[in-house]
């Protein structure tokens, strides 16, 4: 009898592994150049939701610009789970960085007053861009940069409010997938309490992500990582995942495609903006 | 004939579009180059008084050759800089059609002379690339003479395709000057680096290997536009042995000594080089190879 040498098995429906060291050091330098380097600025403003990426997000932060530099802050709702801002005051306690915390509640009902049948999702949507708003004012008046906090699965499943949770002008975590989050979670060491809770947007009492999306964020990151690479629905049937996971992740992705750009604008002239007339964001 | 050049590599991080202030902070280094005894060669990235992601904006900022040479031989005089050879990056401007180039320029206290510049022949135009868009592709792979021998550049993608630097080695360059600036990316490698700069330190040192030459590797660094260019400046001996690497990602010096005799010993060592001057012909001159025979279509194919 020869040996036999075998082709390891690579697991294809397993979700996107990290090397975290590598990941964190390049994304620290990421949030130097940004804010430092091209910007001259020094601080980072982040919405600290109590959630698992905000939390990294003020973790790197806190490295690249020292915890004195970040400015966190919680933005509840009157709904808002009390769990979550405990969560968050554990991340601020936990790397010394600033948190306040500004009740949105009042802002929020101050609109939807005159629209009391606004559904839940009108509701989610209108405190999402309500929390900006108060992000980009906090910039302006500590000088600070407003840091996203969206990953990548987030973004390619449209699960999040445009021009909302996708405005700061620079994202870390933007092209990491969620369970690539939750392992840089673990190397950075946020405390465990964050990483093993269900995510939730925290728009409604019981909200889960995974509940909201129809999908737990394992099974759409490993189909995410290999559809993005161009791959049709019968070839990743033919990889072993299952046809219907695999078109709830395709339904999203195809039908949210503009969520991931700029407004539309109409073309009059050959120097239209970023169709003729091309200069990169950081000329 | 210099046998033991000394080389400085200066991973450069540039602010996006200011040429000036680049072309400054290139001389405060060659002044720290110079303090530190100085180099006969110093080789700055691609894009290095720039930046690389230009867009349309490399209209505006692209120069005459002759430009960049005089403009880098004043930053290197004015640094106390004795007699060197200066290669770097740039955005050609030859007379209306547009270039990404590297020039090597001869500088001593009289004046500078443009040894080659090269014009990139794989513009990249792909995924986050978008260079044949704006630029016209280059059509020769020269090697020229050198006071330490016969050189040739290749510019970033030049090298990845492995018929570039083996016809380069084949026009008898020596030493082979990559400037480059590679966006980096790939964070699931078991390694202590992006997948990225594995895979480009492979190409360096199995290019070296293969034809007995040494490899000047001169990378961008910093983030343009989220995308961050890798630095890993390297210099790569003629046996593929690394002889120095930096792994910051920040800008830096990265120096070392060629030992030109050494070429001379890896081919004898390992003479594939000389085995593929005496098969090429056969290879070249079978029918089956898509090359024009002497004549063209429309298309010049």
């Amino acid at each position: 009898m020869l040996p036999v040498v075998s082709q390891p098995l690579d697991d294809e429906l397993a979700p996107p592994g990290i090397n975290a060291p590598v990941a964190s050091d390049w994304l620290t330098h990421f949030i130097l150049d940004e804010i430092r380097t091209r910007r001259a600025m020094n601080a980072a403003v982040i919405g600290l939701s109590g959630g698992i990426d905000s939390a990294v997000t003020a973790y790197l932060c806190a490295r690249a610009l020292g915890p004195q530099n970040v400015h966190a802050f919680r933005l509840p709702y009157a709904t808002s789970s009390p769990s979550s801002l405990d969560d968050a005051q554990t991340v601020a306690d936990a790397l010394g960085i600033h948190l306040r915390t500004i009740p949105i509640t009042g802002a929020v009902d101050g609109y939807l007053q005159y629209e009391p049948d606004a559904d839940a999702r009108r509701r989610g949507n209108v405190m999402a861009r309500t929390r900006m708003l108060v992000l980009f004012d906090q910039s302006a008046k500590l000088g600070g940069l407003p840091v996203g906090t969206g990953n990548k699965t987030e973004r390619m499943l449209g699960y999040f409010t445009w021009h909302a949770d996708d405005t700061p002008p620079i994202n870390p975590l933007g092209d990491l997938f969620k369970t690539q989050v939750w392992a840089l979670a673990r190397y950075l060491g946020v405390p465990a309490a964050l990483i093993d809770k269900a995510p939730s947007a925290d728009l409604e009492a019981g909200q889960t992500d995974e509940g909201d999306l129809g999908i737990t964020y394992a099974k759409a990151d490993a189909i995410l990582r290999v559809m993005l690479l161009g791959y049709n629905d019968a070839q990743l049937t033919r990889r072993g995942f299952d046809p219907a996971d695999v078109a709830v992740v395709r339904r999203r992705v195809e039908s949210t495609h503009w969520k991931r750009h700029l407004p539309t604008t109409a073309m009059l002239s050959n120097t239209a903006i970023n169709e003729f007339y091309l200069r990169p964001v950081d000329f | 004939m210099l046998t033991s050049p000394k080389v400085a590599i200066l991973q450069f991080k540039p602010r996006k579009g200011a040429y000036a202030e680049n072309l400054r902070a290139a001389g405060e280094a060659f002044a720290q180059i110079v303090a530190g005894g100085g180099a006969d060669l110093v080789v700055l990235p691609e894009g290095a008084l720039t930046g690389y992601f230009l867009e349309g904006a490399v209209y505006e900022l692209a120069l005459p050759a002759a430009t960049v040479a005089a403009d880098l031989a004043h930053a290197w005089r004015e640094a106390g800089g004795k007699r060197a050879d200066l290669v770097s990056g740039f955005y050609e401007n030859d007379g209306g059609t547009y270039y990404n180039s590297a020039i090597f320029v001869e500088v001593d206290a009289t004046g500078e002379r443009i040894a080659h510049v090269h014009r990139k022949l794989f513009l990249p135009t792909y995924g986050v690339f978008d260079e044949e868009r704006f630029l016209s592709r280059g059509r020769s792979l020269k090697s020229f003479e050198t006071r330490f021998g016969r050189v040739a550049m290749l510019i970033c993608e030049d090298i990845w395709h492995s018929i570039v630097p083996t016809i380069a080695a084949l026009k008898d360059a020596r030493v082979l000057i990559v400037p480059s600036a590679a966006p980096g990316r790939g964070v699931d490698g078991a390694d202590d680096e992006l997948t990225s700069v594995t895979r480009w330190r492979n190409i360096l040192t199995s290019t070296a290997a293969e034809h007995g030459v040494y490899v000047i590797y001169a990378g961008l660094t910093g983030f343009e536009g989220g995308k961050g260019l890798s630095g890993s400046s390297a210099i790569v001996d003629p046996f593929g042995e690394v002889l120095v690497q930096t792994n910051m990602t920040e800008a830096c010096l990265v120096e070392g000594t060629l030992a030109m005799d050494e070429v001379d010993m890896a081919r004898a060592s390992m003479p594939l080089l000389g085995d593929l001057r005496s098969v090429l012909p056969d290879l070249l001159l079978d029918d089956e190879l898509p090359l024009p025979r002497g004549t063209h279509d429309a298309a010049g194919r």
